[in-house]
């Protein structure tokens, strides 16, 4: 899949309940296995935790960014979790209500890794933040997020 | 104010992009300049170095080492790690703001931070100074191999053709038809083989200066840079305007090549950029200003010294041989020794086969001038090598052979790589062997050759003389102006940086 989107509805999860930073991400990484993104779902949060553990991901503003470049990955994906309830991401504001796990391929060429640094550069501004806290459906965050995340 | 930062992270992929968008928006926000330079997974587009001067202070927000640090030497900075700058852009910013607020002002010796930022603006001027010479050095380094190979394999076709066809034989051997080659080769022909090693070897000389044109622009440009290169180098041979017009256009397609790979263009257009936009945009705009802007001139160059020269050749010898010399060394197969080598050449064709006559002395002293740079390079490296690289030992020892033939390209990647410095000692020398060799009244009928037409030559011995003095007064002009200009630290610098480019190139 060289020219698959970033994101697709099949990758976006709304109204999860998780019981922590692992449990999202796992369900998360799921999403990415069942898409055919991701080739081993145990070695790619063991990536994902062994970032995690260098330094929380959470950002102010309700956001938990997991996210790892892996050898399992056989394209740069998002895929994205609202959890209403929130969960622990380790940042100091309190917990994420909105999380996104980045997944880039090992090998990957810069051109592909530059999608996600647009990515990175978009999750910055808070009105992208607000209007995927808004968005109502998979549909709709998936569009968000191709619409605006375009590399420079 | 201005500033510069770099961001960085473990991963690479998300905060080192996320802390520069934050920057740059809080930047903005605050009414500062930032522009970041990303060293993420992405590759790092490098800061521009007038961007950097321009700076008042650094951000570093980076997890990982910085790369390329001493570019932002004795610049205020604050050194904040990534996440402080995801999380708080408005507080880094107001730090930064605060620490060049605190240093003191640029040129008060007070501090020592005002001693290392006066210090800033020396290190950049060597920067663009280095860079120029990389450039040129990488340019050089891949035109060696022609150099070498084409050089020698004439020389040694000289040498067999010598024995092949007795005493005229350097001469005989560059008129057959190469096509003789592959359509009547005789295995037992001494000079057919001969042959083929002068057409190799000429062939292989052809690619000098294309070489030298394409890989000075693959430096600056790098990949896209090598055709436009090598057809402006091409080019610049048919005007006329040797090794300089070599650089010239290495240089142009170099600059230009990378000028249209920073244009933005849109994600389609992407891919053919390299292989076929910028080679192609490139290559129309270097033979434009090849054929346009640096030929004419080389023409108007060669018609007037030709007039000129034919002028003065009824004047006395001396002079004209000293001037002849100095043309010889001026350019090394450029415009200006062609003009010196023609006017003899053509010249013989009145001689007449006579030896005392005066186009035959001008003949001599020409062909002697021409063979002092790259004897002088020689004599040079062997007698102080330690202040030259190691590739350019190995060249020096070719350039026996070369100079001995009269190939006085064989100096020019010495030329080449320190113009300013060789030109002028190559000069000297062949002003002191061009007018000795009139002076001692040398002749010679044969249009090139070097010491394998020495039967050819009458008062060979002074002619070799002559020869030998140019080349000692030159060798050592070059190892003076070695030292002109830069102290022994800088030198040794110079010589890690080209041994540097020179292992990059292998």
């Amino acid at each position: 899949m060289p020219d698959a989107p970033l994101i697709t509805p099949d990758l976006v999860a709304v109204d999860v309940v998780a019981a922590d930073r692992d449990d999202v991400t796992r369900r998360l990484v799921d999403l990415l296995v069942a898409a055919g993104r991701v080739t081993d779902a145990e070695g790619f949060l063991a990536d994902v935790r062994a970032r995690e553990a260098q330094m929380a991901t959470g950002m102010p503003g309700g956001i938990g960014l997991p996210h790892a470049r892996s050898e399992h990955v056989t394209v740069p994906s998002l895929a994205v979790a609202k959890v209403p309830a929130g969960v622990d991401f380790g940042a100091p504001d309190g917990p994420a209500t909105l999380v996104f796990l980045i997944a880039a391929p090992s090998g990957g060429d810069s051109d592909h890794l530059k999608i996600l640094a647009a990515l990175a550069r978009r999750l910055v501004h808070e009105s992208f933040r607000t209007s995927l806290h808004e968005a109502p459906d998979a549909g709709a965050v998936a569009d968000i997020v191709t619409r605006e995340v375009v590399p420079s | 104010m201005k500033f510069v930062a770099v961001s960085s992270c473990p991963t690479g992929i998300a905060h080192t992009y996320m802390a520069a968008e934050a920057l740059e928006q809080a930047g903005r926000a605050a009414g500062h300049e930032v522009v970041v330079e990303t060293q993420g997974a992405a590759g790092s587009q490098p800061l521009d170095p007038a961007v950097i001067a321009a700076a008042d202070g650094v951000i570093y927000a980076a997890d990982l080492e910085v790369q390329g640090r001493d570019r932002f030497a004795g610049k205020p900075f604050v050194d904040v790690g990534v996440k402080k700058a995801v999380h708080d852009a408005p507080g880094v910013v107001a730090a930064a703001v605060a620490a060049v607020e605190a240093a003191p002002a640029a040129g008060s010796s007070a501090s020592p931070t005002a001693a290392v930022a006066t210090a800033a603006p020396a290190t950049r001027q060597v920067g663009t100074g280095t860079r120029i010479r990389q450039y040129l050095m990488t340019g050089v380094s891949y035109m060696i191999p022609f150099v070498a190979a084409g050089g020698i394999l004439i020389a040694l076709g000289f040498m067999l053709a010598s024995v092949a066809w007795a005493e005229n034989g350097a001469i005989e051997v560059t008129g057959v038809d190469a096509a003789v080659l592959w359509t009547a080769f005789e295995w037992g022909n001494l000079q057919h083989w001969a042959v083929l090693l002068f057409q190799t070897g000429a062939l292989a000389f052809g690619f000098l200066v294309p070489a030298l044109s394409a890989y000075i622009a693959y430096a600056i440009a790098d990949r896209p840079g090598i055709a436009p290169g090598f057809v402006g180098g091409s080019i610049a041979g048919l005007v006329g305007a040797g090794f300089l017009g070599g650089i010239a256009t290495g240089f142009l397609a170099g600059f230009v090549a990378l000028w249209l790979a920073r244009r933005n263009v849109p994600k389609g257009g992407r891919g053919v950029m390299p292989v076929v936009v910028i080679p192609l945009v490139t290559t129309l705009v270097v033979g434009f200003a090849t054929f346009l802007i640096i030929g004419p001139p080389m023409k108007a160059i060669n018609d007037a010294l030709t007039a000129w020269l034919n002028g003065l050749s009824g004047g006395a010898l001396i002079p004209l041989g000293i001037l002849l010399g100095l043309m010889m060394c001026f350019d090394l197969g450029g415009p200006v020794n062609k003009v010196a080598y023609v006017f003899a050449t053509t010249g013989l064709i009145n001689a007449a086969g006579d030896i005392g006559s005066t186009e035959a002395r001008i003949m001599a002293a020409v062909m002697a001038a021409g063979m002092v740079p790259p004897l002088a390079i020689a004599l040079a490296t062997t007698l102080r090598p330690r202040i030259f690289t190691e590739a350019e030992r190995e060249s020096g020892k070719s350039a026996w052979l070369l100079g001995a033939s009269f190939i006085s390209e064989g100096a020019i990647p010495f030329a080449a790589a320190d113009p300013v410095r060789m030109l002028p000692s190559f000069m000297l020398g062949g002003a002191v062997t061009g007018g000795l060799t009139m002076a001692v009244g040398s002749g010679l009928v044969a249009p090139h050759g070097g010491i394998w037409v020495t039967p050819l030559i009458s008062l060979p011995l002074l002619f070799l003389l002559a020869l030998a003095v140019g080349t000692v007064v030159s060798a050592f002009a070059v190892l003076f102006a070695k030292n002109i200009g830069r102290n022994p630290q800088e030198a040794v610098l110079d010589d890690a940086e080209s041994l540097a480019a020179l292992s990059g190139a292998r």
